[in-house]
C-alpha cells in the first residue's frame, strides 16, 4: 500500500502515479491523504487498483474510471465518476450535482445524498444513492439503473430513454415522458442483488419503478406539449 | 371568353412559393422542418471583401517561385504535443451516423494526404476514421455519445463543443431513420427511435465549471493534447474571452453558414451571426487578452475557396475548418445523381434531407446499398485535390500581397465592397479609408 499526501504532492503527480498502474498491470492499493477538496482526483484510472481518499474532494473525482475501485471517506463535488466505464466508486458522504453523469458502466455507491441531476444522461452505469436525490435526476438517461433509498426531487427521469429508476421514498414529480411502471420479478431480483452489493439496508419490495413512457420516441404532434 | 385585359399574377415577396409550401407542409405534419446543411439565405460574406494586391506601395512575391509558407501549429499554449499541420485548412467535426463509415474514411484519407486533420462528431470515434487520419481531433459533445477515455487518449487533440454555427444554443432532434443497429449501439439508444441531442453539457454549467472540466481532461490525457473549445458564432467577443479564461488552447469559431447533419430550418436560418461578422470580435478578444496567436483561432462556416481561407487568415484567424465543402468534394450533391435527387423531390446542389438516410451519393447515409456508391479511396483523392487547390489559391493571393507566409496576411490587405461587410470586417470600404465605427470619424 502506497500513501500519497496531497498536501505535499501535486495533482499531476498523484494522477500520473495512479494511471501508471494500468501500463504496469498493477493491482496496488493506494491511500490519498489530505485531498482538501481538490478537483479531478483519481481520474482516468485504467487498472484494477484500489484508491482510498481520506477526505472530501472537488469536481470530477474518479472521472472516466475503468476497472479501479475508488473509495472516498468524505463528500464529493460535482460530477463524481462522470462517464465511468467500469469498476466501483463509493462515497461515504454526500455528492454534489451530476453524480455519475453519462456513466457507461460500473457501480457508483453514494452513502449520503446526491444533489440535482444525479445520473444525467447515464448510459449503462448502476447508481445507488442511500439518501435523497435532487431535481432533474436521470434527465435524458439512456441505459443503466438508478436506485434511490430516499426521496427524489422534481422532474425525475425527464426525457428518459431506457434507463430504469427505482425509488423507495417519495417522488416530488415526474419529468416529461417518465411514468411509474410495474415491478416485476426480474426487477426485484436485480434490486436484491444490487442492494446487497451496495451494502444498502432496504428490501426490494419497498421500491417503485419508473421508466420511459416512450411517447417521445417517435415524433407525434399530439405530444407536442411534452417537448 | 372574357377578353378584358388582366393583370399578370404576381407572387408575394412575403408569401413566396417557398414560404407557402412550408406553411402547407407544417399544417400537414405538425412538425417543424428538419434538414441538414447550413444557412441558405444570402448574408454578408467573404465575397464582399477584396484583396489589395501589391503594386507600388507593396512588393509582391513571384507566384509559384518564391516561398510562401502554409504550416500552422495549433495548441501551443499548454499542450505538450501541439498539432502540426502543413496547411491552414482542417476538416470540421462531422459525426459517424450523420456520415457513413466510408465517408469518414475518405475524409481521413484526403486530409492525411493533404497534411491536415479531421475531426470526429456526435457519435464517437470509428476505426475507419482513426485508422485513416494521421491527425484526429476528438469532439467532446453535450450528448457524449460513444464517449470513452480510451478514445480520448487515442486522439491528437480534444475539441469541447459548446456551440455550433448552424444552431448556437440548440440541441437537436434527429428522426429515427438513421439510428441503425451500429449507430444505436455507439450511442446507447434503441434502434430506430428519434435521437434528442442535449443543447448543453450535462456536467458543467458555465465557464468556471469548464475550466475544471478542462483540467480533468488534461489530467486524463497527461496534459499532452491541445484542448479546443468550439463556439457557435453568436457573441464572439465574450464567448472567445471566456473560452480562453477557461483554458482553451484553441478556439474554434463557427459562423451561421456552418453545416449540420439535421436540425430545425428555423434555427439554421435565424440564429447566429454570419462567419464574416464573427472573426474580428473574436480576434479583438484575443488581442485584448494579449493572447492572439498564442491561443489559436480556427474559423469555420461557409468556407469554399482559397480566397475565403486567405480572407479569414487576413482578419486574424490561424486556420479554417471546412465541412459542407468537404462533403461536396467527396461527391455529395453531384449532378450525376440528378435523376435520383429529383425522385426525392429536390435537385443536385439543393439536397439537404441528410437525416432521412437516402443520400444518392452514399455519403450521409447508413443504407448499405447507397454506401457502396462511395469509393473512399477515390473520394479521399478528390478531397486531397480540393485541399491542395484551396492552399495554392491562398498562397497565390498571399504572394500577390507580398507575404512569405499566409499568416502574414492582415486586414490592411483588404477592402470591402459593401457598408455591411466594411462594418463587420472592420476594413475600409473600397475607394475610401473609412469603415463604419472607425475611431476618429
Amino acid at each position: 500500500m502506497l500513501t500519497i499526501d496531497m498536501a505535499t504532492t501535486a495533482l499531476r503527480e498523484v494522477n500520473a502515479t495512479l494511471q501508471a498502474q494500468a501500463r504496469e498491470g498493477g493491482q496496488g492499493r493506494f491511500v490519498l491523504d489530505n485531498p482538501r477538496g481538490a478537483h479531478a482526483v483519481a481520474v482516468g484510472l485504467d487498472a484494477p487498483i484500489e484508491v482510498i481518499v481520506k477526505g472530501s474532494t472537488g469536481y470530477y473525482c474518479a472521472g472516466m474510471n475503468k476497472h479501479a475501485t475508488v473509495r472516498v471517506e468524505g463528500s464529493v463535488g460535482p460530477g463524481v465518476a462522470e462517464n465511468m466505464m467500469s469498476g466501483e466508486v463509493e462515497v461515504a458522504g454526500d455528492a454534489s450535482q451530476y453524480a455519475g453523469a453519462t456513466g457507461r458502466g460500473g457501480l457508483l455507491n453514494i452513502r449520503g445524498n446526491a444533489s440535482s441531476r444525479c445520473g444525467i444522461s447515464m448510459k449503462g452505469i448502476d447508481i445507488v444513492v442511500h439518501g435523497n436525490i435532487g431535481h432533474m435526476s436521470a434527465f435524458m438517461a439512456q441505459k443503466g439503473n438508478l436506485v434511490v433509498l430516499g426521496d427524489a426531487g422534481d422532474a425525475l427521469g425527464d426525457s428518459l430513454y431506457e434507463a430504469r429508476l427505482f425509488v423507495r421514498g417519495a417522488v416530488r414529480s415526474l419529468g416529461a415522458d417518465c411514468e411509474e411502471k410495474e415491478m416485476r420479478a426480474e426487477h426485484l431480483s436485480f434490486l436484491k442483488e444490487i442492494l446487497a452489493r451496495a451494502g444498502a439496508d432496504a428490501a426490494p419490495e419497498e421500491f417503485r419503478r419508473y421508466g420511459s413512457a416512450r411517447k417521445l420516441y417517435h415524433f407525434n404532434v399530439d405530444n407536442a406539449d411534452a417537448y | 371568353m372574357d377578353k378584358t385585359p388582366r393583370t399578370e399574377p404576381r407572387q408575394s415577396w412575403t408569401f413566396s412559393r417557398e414560404v407557402t409550401s412550408e406553411i402547407r407542409r407544417a399544417a400537414a405534419t405538425g412538425i417543424y422542418d428538419i434538414r441538414g446543411g447550413g444557412a441558405k439565405r444570402r448574408v454578408p460574406h467573404f465575397d464582399d471583401l477584396l484583396f489589395l494586391g501589391a503594386s507600388m506601395s507593396r512588393y509582391p512575391l513571384e507566384g509559384y517561385r518564391e516561398a510562401c509558407g502554409t504550416s500552422v501549429t495549433l495548441g501551443t499554449r499548454f499542450a505538450k504535443k501541439p498539432v502540426e499541420l502543413k496547411i491552414p485548412v482542417t476538416i470540421a467535426g462531422m459525426s459517424f451516423g450523420a456520415l457513413s463509415g466510408d465517408a469518414k474514411e475518405a475524409l481521413g484519407r484526403g486530409a492525411t494526404a493533404a497534411g491536415t486533420s479531421t475531426t470526429t462528431g456526435d457519435g464517437g470515434m470509428t476505426e475507419e476514421e482513426r485508422g485513416h487520419s494521421a491527425t484526429l481531433v476528438y469532439q467532446y459533445l453535450p450528448s457524449r455519445y460513444g464517449m470513452n477515455p480510451d478514445d480520448l487518449r487515442r486522439a491528437d487533440a480534444i475539441e469541447i463543443v459548446v456551440g455550433q454555427g448552424a444552431k448556437p444554443g440548440g440541441g437537436g432532434m434527429l428522426l429515427g431513420q438513421k439510428i441503425t443497429e451500429r449507430v444505436a449501439g455507439m450511442r446507447d439508444l434503441p434502434v430506430g427511435i428519434d435521437q434528442r441531442s442535449a443543447c448543453r453539457h450535462p456536467d458543467w454549467t458555465g465557464p468556471d465549471d469548464l475550466e475544471i472540466k478542462i483540467l480533468e481532461l488534461r489530467e486524463i490525457t497527461g496534459w499532452e493534447k491541445p484542448i479546443y473549445v468550439k463556439l457557435g458564432g453568436a457573441r464572439p467577443y465574450y464567448d472567445t474571452a471566456l473560452a480562453v479564461k477557461a483554458g482553451a488552447d484553441v478556439v474554434v469559431l463557427d459562423g451561421m453558414q456552418g453545416g449540420t447533419a439535421a436540425t430545425q430550418d428555423v434555427f439554421i436560418e435565424h440564429v447566429g451571426q454570419p462567419t464574416l461578422a464573427c472573426i474580428r470580435p473574436a480576434v479583438q478578444a484575443l488581442q485584448d487578452l494579449g493572447l492572439h496567436r498564442e491561443v489559436q483561432l480556427v474559423v469555420s462556416g461557409g468556407i469554399r475557396s482559397g480566397a475565403d481561407v486567405a480572407k479569414a487568415l487576413a482578419l486574424g484567424a490561424d486556420a479554417v475548418a471546412i465541412g459542407t465543402a468537404a462533403l461536396i468534394a467527396l461527391g455529395d450533391n453531384d449532378p450525376k445523381w440528378e435523376e435520383e435527387y429529383r425522385a426525392l423531390g429536390t435537385t443536385a446542389g439543393a439536397y439537404d434531407d441528410w437525416h432521412e438516410g437516402r443520400d444518392p451519393a452514399g455519403i450521409t447515409t447508413q443504407d448499405p446499398e447507397l454506401m457502396q456508391r462511395l469509393d473512399p479511396v477515390a473520394a479521399g483523392r478528390r478531397l486531397r485535390n480540393y485541399l491542395a487547390v484551396m492552399t495554392l489559391e491562398c498562397q497565390t493571393i498571399a504572394r500577390a500581397c507580398g507575404k512569405s507566409h499566409v499568416h502574414n496576411l492582415e486586414p490592411e490587405d483588404l477592402c470591402a465592397l459593401t457598408m455591411e461587410a466594411a462594418a463587420m470586417a472592420r476594413v475600409p470600404l473600397a475607394g475610401t479609408d473609412w469603415y463604419p465605427g472607425k475611431p476618429g470619424f
